[in-house]
């Protein structure tokens, strides 16, 4: 086995040293009973060709070479090179989470730079690094308002991403902290506010909204702050496209942030591995789950970085720890570094610009195409929008797939009442052309003979 | 110093944060010309513009190539040497992995996309499904769980929901004193509360203290087999019965599988659900911390609680769990040839998502890799060295350190610093010590049973040479702790920062960088 460095003979030195007879020696106190006597049934050991083969062969299977409106929580975004170049050193690669602060100091302070950059982006004090995903970061983010607040309910919009609501009911099931939902406004996809002021009490821990939400609608945040904060409550903002703080404004007046940083350089990946953060405010830094890197000196005076406020952590406080989270997404933060450095304070703009004038453009054209209409045209978007069609759209999805274009992703299997709407993304990737094509597509249905 | 063999001091330079090193008009990045309108971003946004540019540093790309790579060169990792944490598993990664992982069509293909679309992506899921449920020996799977803790919390919940329909969720998860931090938090996140159960003088399992604690109020007793100190509980079938008898499940964290693999299977000694972690015995990266992946198994009357959605398979008219398929080695021929693979979100009795989308699937992908490279020979073969390097590291050092539990190693030996600490220095000193030598510390005070533990797991992927190295440099240190004790203590003393102040990290903690003259 091309992995296992040792050779039979060597094996066998060793074994003597030990004074074992066999190997078999060193599993005798597993009951014989158990013992495996047989291979296990797996396939047989492959070559490297045959490995690189057969997931290029699962690769082409995939269909590839597709234009992909699909976002809804994972987007497509152009990945810089040298992301990959650095993250495959295996100086990042094959280290372990930095406890050992003085060996592991290039993990440490690129974790600082990420914090230091979602905290900049988001406008909140401190971010931690990170969550397995944006879906769990939101769930830890609202058991958080409730060790914060000492309140045990939720309120939680609709338009917040529907794999994310059900992933909060999940973790929060048995937590006693039961979340009631507040529909969205017809005309605009926003949250209703008035339905809002009226969920929302002195028994509120925290509100949970998205922005830019489900439908790409971004939220009027401070009107919403208003209301929540009226109450004593915390407001959690969910982003579910980290991109989109390029040229939205962030959500200043929100006690927590808990984001979904993949499109910051993250591969698809067919949804994971991705990377959720929660950011927040100063003052509950103590309430919040997962690892943070902390500035200090060492023996000689030399700036120096450490893991921190571990108490806050399963490894010392066990069962009353803020989280059982242990391994995280460390690497795909470190990818989200890389690529927040390469953008920086410009590109990051000019980068969300161009996504906005893709979407724009895509929006008017395929919304303005023969039988097919935009819904909540008249709210500010960013690279997202809900299209409506008079054809149902597994007819018109068939058709688009057939000129190798993938289209928007069907709303009714979450919101039933968003029949034949669907939810179109352009980011930066996409060209006019692809837009043009699809919208030609689109409403070229099949005459009927 | 004369015995460090492994090492020699070299500079590494020194780097600056990224906002230091910034200056306004640099930039790394070029978008292409935009082939669509320009648009008015205040005017489409109405009012949520964002104003005040994030203070994002402005660096050209040589500028980060070189920044990242120079932090790169702080950092230890397997590929410089042996990583004996004990508990983490730090094995090689392959780069075949890394390789397939980035293959165009798995790399680029998104969660949503029609499933008629991504028959491939699922094919390979299709088969590491099939592949751990062998393995493991259990009946059904579930890869949603991002990394060993979100399993836990995911298996606690089907152990919970089985409860449940049995008419009563019980109330307490046993859980032995010698147990991962993640065990008694995760209990505590489904809505359990903690027993602990302390351990008997081998460090295993008391059976009459567990008879006596398990009753109807029982859900699960959450295990580590092997234990944290390496060892196997000889008598696995009756701590089942036990719990068994009265109703309560068998949890097996999956943390020690290293120890186990293609030797013997939890799914026949008695364990009703378990977790895996792919980024410890499946060789996919730590990458620093993450990302992991930890999928959860189970015997079949727990498989209708599986997270929703789950892969099936049409064949003919019926439709098949993949993960109950039990057909052998045909794994690689089945791409193209078996019936559609698809999600099924039907799922009624189900605890529910525990993720969006279905996982860290490029994880998944590098853990099928490094399984396919092994085969079931080379399976065996990992898990044979993994506990012959263990047994080898144990008898070379056995006669320094104090082994507090003499009962048979598997994978991981466990000592304690007790003859050290009689001179003033502790594991934690003699961690940092080795550091010096070239070797990345052991897992250090842990297990918490064991009084100032030194915990070692050298895995299957260290030499016969790289294994002497650290035997030398543990009996090197070991005699300066007898003849100059204040070296250990005060190490390390080769790094490019000695010991840190973590009082005052903690105390006045400094999360981040800020602009300077902004009034912070």
């Amino acid at each position: 086995m091309r992995y296992l460095p040792k050779s039979d003979e060597e094996r066998r030195a060793m074994l003597a040293e030990i004074g074992a007879a066999s190997i078999d020696d060193l599993f005798a106190s597993i009951p014989a009973e158990y013992r495996l006597d047989r291979d296990l049934n797996v396939p047989r050991q492959q070559a490297e060709s045959e490995i690189i083969q057969y997931f290029r062969a699962a690769g082409d299977k995939n269909s590839t070479g597709y234009a992909s409106f699909l976002g809804a929580g994972a987007y497509r975004h152009y990945r810089p090179v040298i992301i990959d170049s650095l993250v495959q050193r295996g100086e990042f690669l094959t280290s372990y989470t930095p406890y050992q602060a003085e060996i592991t100091q290039g993990t440490l302070q690129a974790i600082f730079e990420f914090q230091t950059m979602i905290a900049e982006l988001t406008g909140m004090d401190v971010a931690n690094a990170s969550m397995y995903d944006g879906s769990t970061g939101a769930a830890e983010a609202v058991m958080m308002a409730a060790r914060v607040t000492g309140r045990h309910k939720a309120v939680v919009a609709a338009t917040v991403h529907p794999e994310y609501r059900e992933v909060l009911a999940t973790y929060t099931r048995h937590q006693g902290l039961p979340a009631a939902i507040v529909g969205y406004n017809a005309r605009t996809g926003r949250i209703d506010l008035e339905a809002l002021a009226a969920a929302v009490s002195e028994e509120t821990a925290a509100v949970l909204v998205q922005s830019p939400n489900f439908f790409g609608v971004v939220e009027d945040i401070p009107a919403i702050a208003d209301v929540a904060h009226k109450k004593g409550a915390l407001l959690i903002v969910t982003i579910a496209e980290a991109v989109s703080l390029g040229i939205v404004r962030p959500p200043v007046e929100a006690d927590i942030v808990a984001m979904e940083a993949q499109s910051f350089g993250v591969a698809l990946s067919y949804g994971g591995p991705f990377c959720g953060v929660i950011a927040t405010k100063e003052q509950f830094v103590r309430q919040m789950p997962g690892r943070l890197v902390g500035q200090t000196v060492d023996g000689a005076g030399n700036r120096g970085f450490v893991l921190t406020l571990a108490t806050r952590e399963q490894h010392i406080r066990r069962e009353k720890a803020t989280s059982n989270i242990c391994t995280n997404q460390a690497l795909v933060a470190l990818m989200a570094t890389i690529f927040m450095s390469v953008y920086g304070k410009q590109g990051m703009k000019e980068l969300a610009e161009h996504n906005l004038a893709k979407a724009d453009y895509a929006a008017k054209t395929l919304g303005s195409a023969p039988g097919a209409k935009l819904r909540f045209s008249g709210a500010p978007r960013f690279h997202e929008f809900v299209l409506e069609t008079d054809e149902e759209p597994a007819a018109w999805s068939q058709r688009l797939l057939e000129n190798k274009i993938v289209g928007g992703v069907e709303l009714s299997r979450w919101y039933p009442e968003l029949k034949n709407c669907t939810l179109w993304c352009a980011t930066e990737v996409i060209t006019r052309e692809q837009i043009d094509t699809a919208a030609r597509v689109l409403t070229a249905a099949p005459v009927e003979a | 110093m004369t015995n460090m063999m492994k090492v020699r001091p070299h500079p590494t330079q020194n780097e600056a944060l990224l906002f230091e090193k910034s200056s306004p008009g640099k930039r790394a990045y070029k978008l292409p010309p935009l082939d669509v309108p320009v648009v008015d971003p205040a005017e489409l946004l109405q009012g949520q513009c964002r104003v005040q540019q994030a203070e994002l540093p402005e660096l050209s790309e040589i500028e980060l190539i070189r920044h990242f790579t120079r932090l790169s060169t702080w950092n230890y990792a397997i590929d410089l040497g042996m990583y004996p944490l004990g508990s983490c598993t730090m094995k090689y990664n392959p780069r075949v992995n890394e390789f397939v992982a980035r293959v165009e069509g798995l790399a680029e293909a998104h969660p949503y996309r029609p499933d008629t679309h991504a028959q491939g992506v699922l094919e390979v899921i299709d088969l590491l499904q099939h592949c751990l449920v062998e393995i493991t020996g259990m009946d059904a799977i579930t890869l949603q769980p991002a990394a060993g803790a979100h399993g836990e919390f995911t298996g606690i919940l089907l152990v919970r929901a089985w409860h449940e329909s049995q008419g009563n969720p019980r109330k307490k998860i046993l859980i032995p004193d010698s147990a991962h931090g993640t065990n008694p938090a995760t209990a505590a996140l489904s809505g359990y509360t903690v027993e602990n159960i302390k351990s008997n003088s081998e460090g295993g399992i008391d059976l009459d203290v567990l008879a006596s604690r398990v009753d109807e109020d029982t859900a699960a007793l959450m295990l580590t087999n092997p234990s944290t100190l390496g060892v196997f509980e000889g008598e696995i079938h009756k701590i089942a019965d036990i719990l068994h008898a009265k109703g309560a499940l068998l949890y097996m964290d999956g943390a020690n599988m290293n120890a186990l693999v293609g030797k013997v299977r939890p799914g026949d000694f008695g364990v009703d659900v378990m977790h895996l972690n792919l980024h410890k015995t499946f060789s996919t990266p730590h990458g620093g911390g993450g990302p992991g992946s930890g999928p959860v198994a189970c015997k079949a009357f727990l498989e209708p609680f599986l997270p929703a959605p789950v892969l099936v398979r049409k064949a003919g008219n019926r439709e098949q769990g993949t993960g109950n398929r039990k057909d052998g080695t045909a794994g690689l021929r089945d791409l193209g040839t078996g019936g559609e693979l698809h999600w099924d979100y039907d799922r009624p009795q189900s605890i529910g998502r525990v993720r969006a989308f279905y996982g860290n699937t490029g994880v998944m992908i590098r853990a099928l890799a490094y399984i396919l490279a092994n085969g079931p020979d080379g399976l065996r073969q990992t898990t044979e060295d993994a506990v012959l390097n263990a047994n080898y590291i144990r008898r070379k050092l056995e006669d320094l350190y104090e082994l507090p539990y003499k009962t048979a190693s598997m994978h991981e030996v466990v000592f304690s610093d007790k003859r050290q600490a009689a001179r003033g220095v502790k594991t934690g000193d003699i961690a940092k010590r080795l550091i010096d030598y070239g070797f990345h510390p052991y897992t250090v005070s842990f297990p918490l049973i064991v009084h100032g533990a030194l915990m070692i797991e050298p895995t299957e992927s260290e030499s016969r040479e790289e294994l002497d190295l650290f035997i030398d440099a543990m009996r090197a240190i070991a005699q300066e702790v007898e003849e100059k004790p204040e070296l250990v203590k005060t190490a390390p003393h080769s790094t490019r920062i000695s010991r840190l102040d973590e009082v005052q990290a903690a105390r006045k903690p400094i999360l981040r960088w800020r602009k300077t003259g902004n009034g912070e």
